[in-house]
């Protein structure tokens, strides 16, 4: 044999080896059912928990093993995803308003889906907070106390975190109320409170990283259970949570895609997933991830003494989430008009 | 000043005048390689050993870190032999022969290096995301490309493509085809010229390229994370599995995925720093310097 052919034989052998392994592991991947839950920043110890949970009842139940795929990021972003073909079994973002987006531009579901679960298709609420330093240097208690010169605040970016948009809102809502709805003078209150925005992240949890692992900033606008996941991950000696006088309540939805499910088989156990989110034992995994549940009887009563009582508004104030997307974070919405990034 | 003709003793002054810049630069270069290399290199290390070797032997074999190093090491090895092939033919055609537009196909090879990484992965995305130019198609044929295998793999093939070539083509163009030309008219076969000739006389610039290749292929990060979907123990690399563990506050078992990537790094460099200098003639003829 000519060390060609040896060659030739050998290079021939490596091709067939990378796409038998390539194939192996594509075909190993499917042999089980699978969901994949494409969710929001936040949403990663909520859901490992939930996660678990659901595998064990769901294998009580049909003696069916399946594995649930997590897939995390910005509500926007992961939205954006989805619509570029991800193929997610159940939706589970932080606002109506992205899955709405998914919806419209996919139609791998219907546009009525909000209305397909119970209470807004949203299993559990949470609100916006600030997170600021140990004792609160820069007395920061109110939204009024954003627009102060030289106060850094961390936030994401609205266009690609759903968190972000919460925290827009609940601002927003604070100024109508505190400036009597003089649209001028709110607008130059959202613009003073943006200007003191050094750094916009994708989402929520990239600006819980900035503001406690990289210690930038003096307030960090948070989901609520993001802020006490903060506290329990670095100790209640670094940080305090401050409760604003007036927030927004948070309706983070769920969705079935229907179009994946059916093309994957996987209806039943994906609509069965959703459904187990409003049990009493999915409600008490959420409460005690710091998330408020729907169902209060259901909760650790320890869990449910965390939360504050806040007055809250809610996105029908905005006119709904349609209404609100379009006036303020579409493209030449309020944030664009508002939003001029420090030079 | 600079005069070719001048006698001994300036260029004697130069030196000894050189001898403080020679300590300053060095002091410097020093200085910024430990800031800047060896220090972030060493607390990637002690971060991650910082909870012993349990946490740390722990976070590289649970089954998401196992997935997303599978994963790295499968791209890497459907990516780096298809550049392989294609740089070297690529590089062959360049430095061996003449032909019409061949300044524009140096240029489109240069293309990944100048593109940012994002823009790279968002490319495959509008092509073959479902609201893509192909994506309908692949959608009704049941085709998976991006937020699967197959897109990480195009996307690592794109923005490693140049490393094979642009180190082969400068060393080929020096060797010239005189070689070659010897060999065919002896009588041998293109082929045979090809693999007796051609490709052993480059197989040290090769080697670089190939190692150079397989270290960014397995680090890339910015054009995989476009195409990825980011799910947990699927599409998630060991880069992209690094950014989400320090995100879910695992900074340990962040930095432990992390040091087993600095580690093949440190692989590579080793294995290259050990061939040059163990077959320092070798390189040294074929390079002909």
């Amino acid at each position: 044999m000519t060390r060609q052919r040896i060659r030739r034989i050998l290079e021939a052998a490596l091709i067939l080896g990378a796409f038998s392994i390539c194939f192996g592991v594509v075909s190993g991947a499917r042999a089980q059912t699978e969901l994949l839950n494409v969710s929001y920043d936040p949403t990663r110890e909520l859901y490992r928990a939930i996660n678990a949970a659901f595998i064990e009842e769901w294998q009580k139940k049909t003696g069916q093993k399946i594995t649930i795929r997590q897939s995390h990021g910005g509500s926007g972003a992961q939205a954006r995803t989805v619509i570029d073909g991800l193929n997610a079994d159940v939706l589970t973002l932080a606002l109506a308003g992205d899955i709405d987006a998914v919806a419209e531009r996919s139609q791998k579901l219907p546009l009525n889906w909000q209305t397909r679960l119970p209470q807004n298709s949203s299993p559990y609420t949470s609100t916006i907070v600030f997170l600021v330093r140990k004792g609160n240097p820069k007395a920061i208690n109110d939204w009024g106390d954003l627009a102060k010169p030289g106060v850094q605040i961390i936030t994401p970016n609205p266009k690609t975190s759903g968190g972000a948009r919460w925290n827009y809102l609940a601002a927003w809502a604070w100024a109508e109320k505190a400036y009597n709805k003089d649209d001028a003078k709110v607008r130059d209150y959202m613009g003073t409170v943006l200007k003191n925005v050094p750094v916009l992240d994708t989402g929520a949890r990239g600006s819980t990283t900035t503001f406690t692992q990289r210690g930038i900033g003096d307030v960090l606008l948070s989901w609520e259970n993001e802020a006490f996941l903060a506290l329990a991950e670095f100790g209640a000696d670094k940080f305090d949570i401050v409760v604003p006088s007036l927030s927004i309540l948070a309706e983070p939805p769920v969705a079935l895609i229907d179009a994946n499910v059916d093309a994957k088989g996987t209806r039943a156990v994906a609509q069965a997933y959703l459904e187990f989110l409003y049990t009493p034992q999915a409600q008490a995994i959420i409460a005690k991830n710091f998330y408020r549940p729907r169902n209060v009887e259901a909760a650790a009563k320890e869990d449910l003494a965390r939360f504050p009582k806040v007055d809250l508004i809610t996105i029908d104030a905005f006119g709904g989430w349609a209404k609100a997307q379009k006036d303020h974070f579409a493209d030449g919405g309020s944030f664009d008009q508002l939003y001029k990034p420090a030079r | 000043m600079a005069d070719p003709t001048t006698p001994v003793y300036r260029t004697d002054t130069a030196l000894r005048d050189g001898f403080w810049i020679r300590a300053l630069l060095l002091t410097l270069a020093l200085a910024f390689l430990t800031l800047f290399l060896f220090l972030p290199l060493l607390s990637v290390f002690v971060e991650a050993s910082r909870k012993g070797y349990a946490a740390f032997a722990e976070a590289v074999t649970e089954p998401d870190a196992l997935s997303a190093i599978r994963l790295t090491l499968l791209v890497a090895a459907i990516a780096v032999p298809f550049n392989v092939v294609v740089g070297i033919a690529a590089a062959w055609a360049i430095a061996k022969f003449e032909f019409r537009g061949k300044s524009l196909l140096i240029s489109f090879i240069d293309l990944p290096f100048s593109v940012s990484p994002v823009i790279s992965g968002l490319v495959f995305v509008l092509l073959f995301g479902a609201q893509g130019f192909l994506g309908p198609w692949l959608k009704a044929n049941n085709i998976e490309i991006i937020f699967a295998l197959p897109g990480l793999v195009l996307a690592t093939v794109f923005v490693t493509f140049p490393f094979v070539a642009r180190e082969l083509i400068p060393h080929m163009q020096a060797l010239g085809s005189t070689d070659e030309e010897a060999a065919l008219t002896l009588g041998a076969s293109p082929w045979r010229t090809f693999f007796t000739i051609t490709l052993p006389n480059v197989k040290w610039s090769l080697f670089y390229g190939v190692l150079l290749c397989n270290a960014r292929a397995m680090g890339e990060f910015g054009a995989v994370t476009v195409v990825s979907g980011r799910i947990r123990g699927l599409t998630t690399t060991m880069p992209l599995h690094v950014e989400i563990l320090y995100n879910e506050y695992n900074s340990v078992a962040a930095f432990a995925v992390a040091s087993l990537l600095a580690g093949l790094a440190l692989v590579t460099l080793t294995l290259k720093t050990y061939l040059e200098w163990h077959y320092a003639d070798a390189i040294a003829a074929t390079k002909r310097h």
